[in-house]
């Protein structure tokens, strides 16, 4: 332990003397907010909403592969036609695309920014170990699981959306459309299986954490309900995890499939 | 009349009339001559400490000892002891103000720590909180949030009457749960990131939450929240900070930190009265 370290700090931040520091040149109002680290955890926070809606109604629709290929196939095709009268055909779903997109990519791009402020702010660590008490695994690894499910929509969006990954290894090709084949014939190979199934724990741990943590950051906070915040942070991570991990498990099983 | 039950020329360390012992305790000390001199631990024996002495009247007895040896004293923050000041600090053995919940080091004793056992200590580490020596560290960036804004109008004239503003029980409570941080800076030792979100918090919620902090409310929060992020990490919620509190301050204060923050950024202040 007796290893010599130089603990001189970096950047311009400290050591620090003087008085108050002068007023800030203002960006336009949301520039201005999310130049801020705070601004920034607000923007996660929404964004977060954004996403936590989208990986529960992802799940919630594709239960209907229980219900056979005639079901799942249709609600594939309803997702295309939807607002179908208001709008032209698959206008409504990349309208949802496009928030959805916007979304990943600023909840991203914040934390790749806050991370780097993280980092500066003890650019000397502790030379002896640290006894957490309360950070649980989940909050200590949000990072790791962040770069986990990003690398997996990737693979899913290959092997689900694009096709191009889909027929890898198998017999058969990928057919537009044909989602209740094309899932069936992906989840079929064990190891994708195994990688949904990873991916998706990843998921809920960083839901754990994060449904949580959003309360914090948007600054909701009530005695009356914060109480009900980590059980409603477990209660989504588990329903989206189960949900999710039953599709491989059911595909490998013979459930789904033919 | 006083009692006195310790002989003032009783060397310190010396075994009390009552209590137990601890024997052979290792302490491995984070020594740096300087700001920016290379530091390295070292490590130091007690070989008999009361478990009545406070964790820094062990050091003073370490201190002696290494002045009797001709060697350099230890040097470390310490002011009040008794709780109140927030001018000691010390991560011990991993925790900030070590492993007692809900005190600062002064007012940790040894009956915490066992016989035989080796206790690091180590001084805060943020780049906000450059080491000035040993285990002292600069806290002065919390002075330059507290200036941006930790303050309020206030009448020059006569002192007011004692409860001339009323304010509900709840608030003046919640207020004074606020105003008990003591600007440790345990919060920042603590906080994975190296964040103050909790003492900033605590000190704009204290003067936020009563009417007489209105007339700044959201100029206060931008302020100090800016000052803040010039030094310091962003919160990312683990809590360590609010277990790590000599005070129990909670982070519900961040929350609502945050919630004014927001607020400060869209908030028509000429037409602050109309809500």
């Amino acid at each position: 332990m007796a290893h010599a370290v130089n603990t001189r700090t970096k950047g311009n931040r400290g050591p620090v003397t003087g008085t108050a520091t002068g007023q800030r040149k203002r960006k336009p109002f949301l520039l201005d907010l999310y130049s801020t680290s705070v601004g920034k955890k607000y923007v996660m926070a929404v964004t977060g909403i954004v996403m936590i809606g989208f990986v529960v109604v992802h799940m919630v629709g594709n239960l209907k592969m229980y219900l056979g290929a005639g079901d799942f196939n249709h609600y594939a095709e309803f997702l295309r036609e939807l607002l179908v009268p208001i709008l032209p055909r698959t206008v409504a779903l990349w309208l949802f695309r496009g928030g959805l997109l916007a979304s990943v990519l600023l909840h991203i791009h914040a934390a790749y920014g806050l991370t780097r402020v993280n980092h500066n702010a003890r650019s000397v660590k502790y030379q002896s170990e640290r006894d957490y008490q309360v950070a649980n695994f989940a909050s200590r690894t949000m990072r790791w699981t962040g770069i986990i499910i990003t690398l997996f929509v990737l693979w899913h969006l290959a092997d689900l959306t694009w096709g191009t990954l889909n027929a890898v290894g198998t017999n058969g090709t990928f057919v537009r459309g044909d989602v209740y084949n094309n899932v069936d014939r992906s989840l079929s190979r064990v190891p994708v299986a195994i990688l949904y199934i990873v991916a998706n724990i990843a998921l809920g741990i960083h839901l754990f954490h994060g449904v949580w943590s959003l309360f914090q950051s948007l600054g909701w906070n009530n005695p009356r309900f914060n109480k009900w915040r980590r059980q409603l942070a477990t209660g989504i991570a588990t329903i989206v995890v189960v949900g999710n991990v039953s599709f491989p498990v059911a595909v490998l099983a013979g459930i789904v499939g033919n | 009349m006083t009692v006195i039950d310790h002989h003032p020329e009783m060397p310190v360390g010396a075994p009390a009339a009552h209590g137990k012992h601890l024997t052979n305790i290792t302490l491995t000390i984070w020594r740096q001559s300087g700001p920016d001199a290379p530091g390295k631990f070292e490590s130091y024996t007690i070989d008999s400490i009361s478990d009545e002495a406070s964790f820094l009247e062990m050091l003073d007895v370490l201190n002696e000892k290494l002045i009797g040896e001709n060697l350099e004293a230890v040097t470390f923050d310490h002011d009040c002891r008794e709780g109140i000041c927030g001018t000691c600090s010390l991560m011990i053995d991993g925790q900030a103000h070590g492993p007692q919940k809900g005190t600062a080091t002064c007012q940790l004793h040894m009956r915490k720590f066992e016989s035989n056992a080796t206790i690091v200590i180590e001084p805060w580490r943020a780049t906000a909180f450059p080491i000035i020596k040993d285990l002292m560290v600069d806290r002065s960036a919390f002075d330059r949030i507290i200036e941006s804004g930790g303050y309020i109008t206030a009448p020059t004239g006569g002192a007011p009457d004692a409860n001339l503003i009323p304010i509900a029980k709840p608030v003046s409570d919640a207020a004074m749960d606020s105003a008990a941080c003591i600007g440790c800076g345990a919060c920042v030792a603590a906080c994975p990131n190296g964040a103050a979100n909790l003492f900033t918090a605590a000190k704009v919620s204290h003067l936020n939450l009563l009417p007489q902090g209105q007339a700044e409310r959201y100029s206060r929060t931008e302020a100090m929240v800016e000052t803040m992020e010039e030094y310091f990490g962003s919160c990312t919620n683990h809590g360590e900070c609010e277990s790590a509190c000599p005070k129990g301050i909670s982070i519900d204060v961040i929350a609502l930190m945050n919630k004014d923050y927001f607020k400060s950024k869209i908030k028509n202040r000429r037409n602050l009265d109309r809500n």
